[in-house]
């Protein structure tokens, strides 16, 4: 996964912003690189869960498709826990086609960010490449 | 029948279709768990078995998103 460090800095201050919350949103990408990030509403408001608003997510992708971005990701973050698929992450993760972003607040002085591919309830880690041009 | 879906032109044969039978032909996996917009409005989950598609309708199709750390 490419990702241009723009996005990363965007997501890690907006999983702090949610604190205590766990924040959650899309990404979007353009030839292979992600290129934005798509602020979701948790609709749980809770420490540990988070649900997209179905409305939202419309919004988002249309919008994507206005602009050319395919939808690559959804990202969320763990306040308290490691960046990786919780039991809840992997039985909810229903769309083959994306991946999973993960951004750990566990360590506040040592932020992980990791991507998944979460497929029949199995688990693939992704390397994180960051554009640094963006 | 035309209709858009995701943005997508397709042709169907027939001229009406509900929306539980289009997400079978469609082969989406875990339909119970994929959100429905139809024309810009949200179909509750419930009316997927009555709720007709016809020429020319717009369909968006979306996973359910949620998780979290669980502790």
């Amino acid at each position: 996964m490419l990702i241009n460090q723009s996005v990363l800095s965007a997501i890690t201050e907006h999983a702090k912003q949610e604190l205590p919350h766990e924040a959650c949103g899309y990404l979007a990408e353009r030839n292979g690189v992600i290129e934005q990030h798509y602020h979701m509403t948790n609709t749980d408001k809770a420490a540990d869960h988070f649900s997209m608003d179905p409305g939202e997510q419309f919004a988002a992708v249309k919008e994507m498709r206005r602009q050319g971005q395919k939808l690559a990701a959804v990202y969320h973050s763990h306040p308290e826990t490691p960046a990786r698929p919780s039991e809840e992450d992997i039985r909810l993760a229903y769309d083959p086609g994306i991946s999973h972003v993960i951004i750990s607040l566990a360590v506040p002085e040592s932020i992980s960010i990791k991507a998944y591919k979460i497929l029949s309830e199995e688990v693939f880690p992704e390397n994180i490449e960051i554009n640094l041009e963006a | 029948m035309n209709i858009t879906i995701n943005g997508e032109k397709e042709h169907l044969t027939g001229q009406t279709i509900v929306i539980s039978d289009l997400l079978q032909i469609k082969n989406v996996e875990s339909p119970e768990m994929v959100s429905v917009q139809l024309n810009g409005k949200i179909v509750n989950q419930e009316r997927f078995q009555s709720t007709s598609v016809t020429e020319n309708d717009e369909l968006e199709f979306l996973y359910f998103m949620g998780g979290g750390e669980n502790k």
